[in-house]
């Protein structure tokens, strides 16, 4: 019991990944910046941000749904903290492992967005509805190549466990050479998620001022912003655990070393790409989904369903 | 609620994407824009009166200030305006400086608005990438006029300030740098496949549209109308300058980008003849306090179109009319029309590609409609008003202001 507690509370649960995810946001801004000749924010700057915003006034519209309001924001991070429970750190196993757990961590990966557009339609404000309706519609285009790619990858390990995901990839290390395209269509399709650019139309400041977040100020402001940057750990993550899981056989202390250096690299996969393209409209985006990246991801099914007939033999 | 034409969203007085307050309530089915009602007005100075209280000198300062971008084109316009309503001959080198000051003027205005541009698609690094760059033409500024912004060189017949050798060398440093610089950014803008996505067949306005609504500038130019009054209607130096007047045929936002980059390469040819033909001489011939009466309307080329300035004189030190047509006042009818059926998501960017300067465009009609009736109060019974208005709610500097009156009276 009392593990367990640490387990959720510590590390690797709450206080870990909050940390980890503050750490993230730094990352991800600090090289953002670089790579457009700024200077870019201190190393404390993400964590001061999440404490000034802790002690801000925080302002419930009168029109809005309170409850909803208010509880929004709490799902969407129990659910993305809950999540990194069940991915592999320094072994393949994760602390709660079962079988089938790779769609439990898709299906808590989809609560936020759909917690932010309940929480932005409840706020009742215009720009709120507008950002909360796009984030939706964003969702169903992004979720089915995302889906797709990983779901390739752990057809080829012919399971649906990510610790045997972990083990399979382990044992054949080539074997992730064919998961390439799955792998860059899921680093797309994770930029959808996590609404940055090119597909940060949910919060397109230029048109619709913060989205789903405008009414929100103060705690349940820091609250969303603490669930993004966990998204965006836990994201990252789930990706390194399904196309890159090499570390695990190095043992627990280089293992874990070696999964946070990899993470810490698709987090600057990403801040890569949101500098150098501009955002798209939503209509260009699901064009974009749907013609683009759903063929290519049925392309990466094809080839792994291929392979693993190949590799029966 | 989203699908009904109800849904209105309002884009201002105060909203991210907007730089100055004004306000357009958008609208929308979906994510369609079905209507756009532009509301201006909240940037009124009152310049033009205020110009007529003042002497030419005082006037040139404050018409500097109608527009924080296009500053030296407004002071050069009515500084042109006054000149001939004065009949002054203004000397070579003053015209010389007056030209490359304004064509620096057009680099940093274009430069600002690719960044402004790359701001409103969601593509931050080229705002960062351009404003840096923007330094460069903004420490030249600082160099020859001692100023970065508003920059009080021009006086009636002349310029205020002489340009060295050592300036001259600064500034072609400088444009060797820009030059380099700006060939990356018509790369990017015309290669990089997001922005042109999100640029091209946006906010169409073809070359009979643009004709009707009298559109000036990069905006008339992307239709094809090759308008410019720096070749129509040569002032300053530029009628011995040798240039082309860049016009595009997207018609589109994408049309006003390229306009907009091609031009900065332009300016950099006209910065260098510019130093290099530059004749010596005086920089300025004596003005009277007292211009003669007569009239006069100058035409400019400003960054963002045609500026054209009225000057009315009567024979006395002030001006008995002054008017600013500024560039977006054309520009902003068209606006409208560009937006129809329209996603939301547009919307930012095709107000931006007109670059507007709603503070320069603010003015106040009254208009008078036959069997109406309405008072217009004159200046003194504005004021009794204020007086007036203060008063009820316990405000009331009468007493302070006799007494100031009678200390100054008994010095």
């Amino acid at each position: 019991m009392g593990s367990a507690l640490f387990s959720i509370l510590i590390f690797p649960g709450f206080l870990f990944v909050s940390v980890f995810g503050l750490i993230a946001e730094f990352i991800d801004r600090k090289l953002y910046a670089r790579m457009q000749n700024r200077v870019g924010p201190p190393w404390f700057q993400t964590f001061a941000d999440f404490v000034k915003l802790l002690g801000k006034e925080d302002i419930v519209p009168s029109a809005a749904n309170r409850r909803m309001f208010t509880w929004a924001p709490l799902f969407a991070l129990a659910s993305v903290v809950t999540v990194y429970l069940y991915i592999p750190l320094w072994k393949a196993e994760s602390l709660f492992a079962f079988n089938g757990d790779i769609i439990m961590v898709l299906y808590l990966l989809t609560v936020p967005t759909l917690a932010f557009f309940i929480g932005g339609w409840y706020s009742t404000s215009l720009f709120s509805r507008i950002g909360s309706v796009r984030a939706v519609t964003q969702l169903f285009a992004y979720e089915v190549p995302l889906f797709m790619s990983i779901l390739a990858a752990a057809l080829l390990a012919d399971t649906w466990s990510l610790a045997d995901i972990v083990i399979f990839y382990s044992a054949h290390p080539v074997y992730t050479l064919f998961n390439l395209a799955g792998f860059a269509i899921a680093v797309v399709a994770l930029l959808g998620k996590l609404e940055k650019v090119p597909f940060d139309i949910p919060e397109a400041e230029t048109e619709i001022v913060a989205g789903a977040f405008t009414e929100y100020s103060g705690r349940r402001l820091a609250i969303l912003r603490l669930t993004i940057d966990i998204e965006m750990v836990v994201g990252s993550s789930l990706l390194v655990a399904v196309f890159f899981p090499f570390g695990f056989v190095l043992g627990p202390v280089l293992g874990f070393t070696v999964f946070m250096i990899e993470t810490v690299a698709v987090i600057a996969l990403l801040s890569l790409l949101r500098t150098v393209v501009a955002r798209l409209r939503i209509d260009q985006m699901i064009d974009f989904c749907w013609k683009i990246l759903v063929p290519l991801a049925l392309f990466q099914l094809l080839l792994n369903l291929i392979l693993k007939g190949v590799l029966a033999r | 609620m989203h699908n009904s034409d109800k849904f209105k969203i309002p884009m201002g007085p105060q909203h991210p994407a907007l730089k100055e307050p004004e306000s357009f309530v958008v609208s929308l089915h979906g994510e369609k824009i079905t209507n756009v009602d532009i509301w201006l007005g909240y940037n009124h100075r009152g310049i033009e009166k205020a110009c007529e209280e003042r002497t030419y000198v005082q006037d040139m300062y404050l018409i500097e200030r109608v527009c924080g971008i296009c500053s030296h084109s407004h002071s050069t316009c009515f500084v042109q305006a006054v000149e001939e309503v004065a009949g002054l001959e203004v000397p070579k080198r003053a015209l010389y400086i007056r030209t490359l000051i304004g064509e620096l003027e057009r680099i940093h205005s274009h430069l600002l608005w690719l960044g402004v541009a790359g701001h409103e698609i969601g593509f931050d690094t080229l705002l960062m990438y351009t404003w840096r760059d923007r330094e460069v033409v903004m420490d030249l500024f600082s160099l020859l006029t001692g100023n970065r912004v508003n920059y009080g060189i021009n006086t009636i017949g002349g310029v205020r300030r002489d340009i060295t050798k050592e300036q001259v060398e600064e500034v072609l440093k400088g444009m060797d740098i820009l030059e380099e610089r700006t060939k990356y950014y018509i790369e990017v803008a015309t290669q990089e496949t997001t922005v042109i996505k999100r640029l091209s067949k946006v906010g169409v306005l073809n070359y009979e549209d643009s004709l009707k609504f009298d559109a000036v500038g990069p905006t008339a130019r992307a239709s094809g109308v090759k308008r410019d009054v720096r070749h129509d209607d040569p002032y300053a130096a530029y009628g011995e300058m040798d240039f082309n007047v860049i016009t595009d045929t997207h018609s589109d936002v994408y049309g006003r980008t390229v306009v907009r980059v091609l031009e900065l390469m332009e300016s950099y040819k006209i910065v260098r003849q510019c130093l290099k033909n530059m004749p010596d001489g005086p920089i300025t011939v004596k003005a009277p306090r007292r211009i003669p009466a007569g009239e006069a309307i100058s035409r400019y080329e400003a960054p963002r179109g045609e500026d054209v300035h009225y000057v009315k004189s009567n024979g006395t030190e002030r001006p008995d009319r002054v008017k600013v047509r500024a560039p977006t006042l054309a520009n902003i009818q068209a606006v409208k029309h560009m937006l129809k059926d329209r996603y939301l998501a547009d919307m930012p960017i095709v107000v931006a590609a007109i670059d507007p300067c709603f503070s320069c465009t603010d003015r106040s009609v009254a208009v008078e409609r036959p069997g109406e009736n309405k008072e217009i109060m004159t200046w003194e019974a504005l004021s009794d008003y204020g007086v007036e208005w203060h008063r009820a709610r316990g405000l009331d500097f009468g007493d302070l202001n006799n007494k100031l009156k009678k200390r100054l009276e008994g010095k």
